[in-house]
């Protein structure tokens, strides 16, 4: 075995260098499927009662607004899934980290492009394109450092990937030896949309799906991308009932048991399409027909554009669907698929629209019921019937095969319709057309997990004629490292191991040191001059290789919203900063108590010849959280307050704090009124019996030493930092 | 040719309207096995060089080997038979482990004939 790593400390990175030790003797903990644990009774956080919801994690990230509720992180009730998969793995298992932390137990690698077409298995650790290069090394790795992840959030995560392709039995034995959780497998998809041979695919799948179910792996089918591709994907849910159908009969047919079987399904329409009309009794035909079955709801894809936010409600609604229906995993989907490689915060974005959806609509079956009478029920009728009708006419034609030659499947009009763009296969051709072989009288296959006929003797464990097999005895698999010596991880992690071990920082997206960056701007002109206006500034401002990314026409001649990304091309060095010291505010409880206690007034005015106000505002309005709300009284002077008068008027009323803004600052004056408070304030006598605070964009923390007044507050200051400081000042003073 | 469809399919939707929900529930299943049937029999008896691989695989031999075995075993026209079940015959011809025999067929493939009798 290979030693066991010390515990994650959440304050600190990944060590990729120490995960790739020892893979050759490493081995899974456990294999198989993992749920959620729902208490049947419900879980209750903080201030509230839910009632479909997972024990909560050891350690995770809240929604946004969570740190009004106690920060309690309610967990949905399915395994929530997030696709990672950049073409470097161990960038990828950085990612897989935060969507760990954000909630998400299904993590799901997505292989390189044109795997499905290689004849075996890839080994070694190569760079992917449009995903990661599947292999006994990177599962190793992956599987190792999700082990460490697990650990530190408190919950099992599922580990992912695809066994499809023409090596599909070898990528099946892999992931069962190697304990990968879930996969997906439908000799379908296969057929239709990676034109492999239609026979050689079923033959596969078969054996693929039978050793599957030895190594406890979760199916899920492909059928959904009958929808992703179909030019009207709502036209062809009779076809997806069919396929769903089909993959199921066959899987259980190869041995896999119904709790390990998952259907793929995606609300299949999109606003501003009226979207309930058609998924909604979509989701309840099929559940109703798959009733025995898992379903694994998937976000939609298809009519995903570069607008993040359109993504992420059209990905609300889809998971307003599961709920009122039924899910057993709640897929995610990163909202910016449309526009590029899921970045690493949009797989987050993913999971929060199913974490908020879900925290806030949770129970709704409770309050809410589908109306199963009327127009839904007649549409649920409706895409049974027709799926049935399909099957019938599958039969008729001279069974499957031959529909699949007819180009029955993923035609864009709604069965019994057809627009004739179906994908049509035949039978001797595809990939490996003509590859596979009949098994003779006396064929025999000495392993575990075999399907189809096999002379071995029933009585024994097939395996022991042969000395055993890797899926009894994973001492007998033979690790392979490397075959290339340059397209390797250890190369790759060469050149950025100073942004992940050394001292210098460059933003990324996908990869260490990618240094992509996104600069959000309105810019108002009409959308050919904003596109080439966006990209000039981007140039400008020192950004290599711009492109606008998304635009949005706010109006045809107005102007345009625009998303431009670049890659900065210099490091910051990571000593070079300084860190402002932080403040640990006093708890809201306390503050209230101390100002109840002091009675604490204060005169508040913007000085100087200065007519802002707007900052000042905000800093004593309840409307705004200032800090009338925790009970200070004030006196509000105006604007262009002398100092004098500030001074008299805390005589006059008696109050504790003077709070003077200044915002317009030329030639230091807001420095220069700053002192002039503090000297006043002594040579009235009154400097020991008031707090003196000053803010202003222009004014710094560090000011108030220089300037002699008690605390300074700059940008983005807020009511509690300013009663924070004076209960302070207070308390030092022996006032509280 | 869509309109015949559309008939036929009117003909199909006056018999299925009469099933209730849970006979077309019924139907639908049975369809499904009817269809997926003369292809798992197709399953049954056929096997395919992954699959022979992948056996390999569960034997202990590597991924890089196994590719060169299986495809010598083809060559020899005896997948059929069962690369496994060749290596294990092998083995035992020869006297060694399987791995050993899988490293047999690679250095010389010739190792294989006359293995199975009626292979010429």
């Amino acid at each position: 075995m290979a030693k066991k790593m010390k515990p994650l400390d959440p304050n600190e990175k990944l060590d990729i260098e120490a995960i790739l030790e020892d893979l050759e003797d490493y081995r899974p903990p456990r294999k198989g499927w993992t749920w959620r644990v729902v208490p049947e009774e419900g879980v209750d956080m903080g201030p509230f009662h839910y009632r479909n919801m997972a024990e909560p994690l050891k350690r995770s990230i809240g929604l946004p607004a969570s740190k009004y509720f106690d920060n309690i992180d309610p967990q949905p009730q399915p395994v929530v899934t997030t696709e990672i998969a950049s073409g470097r793995f161990e960038d990828d298992i950085r990612r897989m980290r935060m969507g760990a932390w954000h909630g998400a137990d299904h993590l799901m690698v997505i292989r390189h492009t044109g795997q499905s077409h290689i004849d075996g298995l890839m080994e070694g650790t190569p760079e992917g394109v449009g995903g990661v290069p599947i292999t006994r090394k990177q599962i190793r790795a992956s599987r190792k450092a999700i082990d460490l992840i697990e650990e530190e959030v408190g919950r099992p995560i599922n580990f992912h990937s695809y066994v499809s392709g023409v090596a599909g039995p070898e990528v099946a034995v892999l992931f069962a030896e190697e304990g990968i959780n879930g996969a997906h497998q439908d000799p379908q998809y296969n057929i239709l949309y990676r034109n492999i041979n239609m026979y050689r695919s079923f033959v596969d799948a078969a054996e693929a799906k039978k050793v599957m179910a030895a190594g406890g792996i979760f199916q899920i089918d492909g059928a959904h991308n009958a929808n992703a591709t179909a030019k009207a994907g709502w036209l062809v849910m009779p076809e997806l009932l069919v396929q769903h159908g089909i993959n199921c009969a066959f899987s259980i047919m190869a041995g896999m048991p119904k709790e390990l079987i998952g259907l793929s399904t995606v609300p299949p329409n999109s606003p501003p399409a009226p979207k309930f009309w058609y998924d909604l009794p979509y989701a309840v035909a099929l559940r109703e027909i798959f009733s025995d079955f898992k379903m694994r709801a998937q976000q939609n894809t298809r009519y995903i554009e570069s607008s993040i936010e359109e993504a992420i409600r059209t990905h609300t609604i889809d998971t307003l669907i599961s709920m009122l229906t039924s899910a057993d995993i709640q897929s995610t989907i990163t909202p910016d698929e449309g526009r590029n490689v899921p970045w690493h915060y949009n797989n987050i974005r993913g999971v929060q629209t199913v974490k908020q959806t879900w925290a806030a609509l949770d129970g709704i079956n409770e309050m809410i019921q589908i109306k199963r009478d009327g127009p839904l029920g007649e549409m649920v009728r409706d895409i049974k019937e027709r799926a049935v009708a399909f099957l019938e006419e599958i039969l008729e034609v001279g069974g499957y095969f031959a529909a699949v030659q007819k180009g029955f499947f993923v035609d864009s009009a709604q069965y019994p319709e057809r627009t004739g763009d179906g994908i049509a296969r035949q039978g001797d051709g595809g990939v490996a057309a003509g590859s596979i072989i009949e098994r003779e009288p006396d064929y025999m296959a000495p392993v575990c997990a075999h399907f189809g006929n096999n002379t071995m003797p029933a009585e024994l464990e097939p395996c022991q004629a042969s000395g055993g097999c890797t899926l009894c005895d994973p001492s007998l698999i033979t690790y392979i490292d490397e075959f290339d010596e340059e397209d390797n991880v250890h190369k790759r992690l060469e050149k950025t191991w100073d942004y992940r071990k050394g001292h210098l920082i460059r933003p990324e997206v996908e990869w260490a040191g990618d240094g992509t960056v996104l600069l959000e701007m309105m810019i108002p002109e009409n959308e050919d001059y904003a596109r080439e206006a966006g990209l000039e500034i981007a140039r400008r401002l020192g950004l290599e290789d711009p492109q606008v990314i998304n635009l949005m026409v706010l109006h045809p001649a107005e102007g345009c919203f625009l998303e431009v990304k670049g890659n900065v091309t210099f490091d910051i060095d990571r000593r070079d900063l300084k860190i402002p010291e932080k403040v640990v505010l006093l708890s809201e409880d306390e503050i209230k108590d101390a100002i109840k206690k002091t009675g604490l007034t204060v005169v508040a005015g913007t000085v100087g010849e200065d007519e802002h106000s707007v900052g000042l505002r905000e800093i004593l309005d309840i409307k705004h959280g200032g800090i009338e709300k925790y009970g200070v009284k004030y006196h509000y002077l105006g604007t262009s307050v002398p100092i004098e008068k500030m001074v008299d008027a805390a005589i006059e009323t008696g109050a504790q704090a003077i709070l003077i803004s200044t915002i317009i600052s030329h030639n230091d004056v807001h420095r220069m009124n700053m002192r002039k408070l503090d000297e006043l304030c002594r040579e009235k006598g009154i400097r020991d019996k008031v707090i003196l605070i000053a803010g202003g964009t222009q004014v710094s923390p560090e000011m108030a030493e220089e300037t002699g007044v008690d605390a300074t507050f700059g940008r983005g200051c807020k009511g509690i930092d300013v009663v924070d400081a004076i209960v302070k000042q207070m308390k030092e003073r022996g006032v509280l | 040719m869509t309109d015949e469809r559309i008939k036929q399919f009117e003909i199909r939707h006056e018999r299925l309207k009469e099933l209730s929900d849970d006979e077309l529930k019924a139907h639908f299943w049975d369809l499904c096995y009817k269809v997926v049937d003369p292809i798992v029999e197709l399953a049954r008896t056929h096997t395919s060089p992954s699959i022979e691989r992948s056996i390999l695989l569960r034997m202990g031999i590597n991924s890089h080997k196994s590719h060169g075995i299986v495809d010598a075993i083809h060559q020899a026209g005896l997948l059929g038979k069962g690369a496994g079940h060749v290596l294990l015959k092998l083995s035992e011809k020869l006297g060694m482990d399987v791995k050993a025999a899988g490293d047999a067929i690679l250095e010389d493939k010739e190792v294989l004939n006359g293995l199975f009798a009626e292979v010429k």
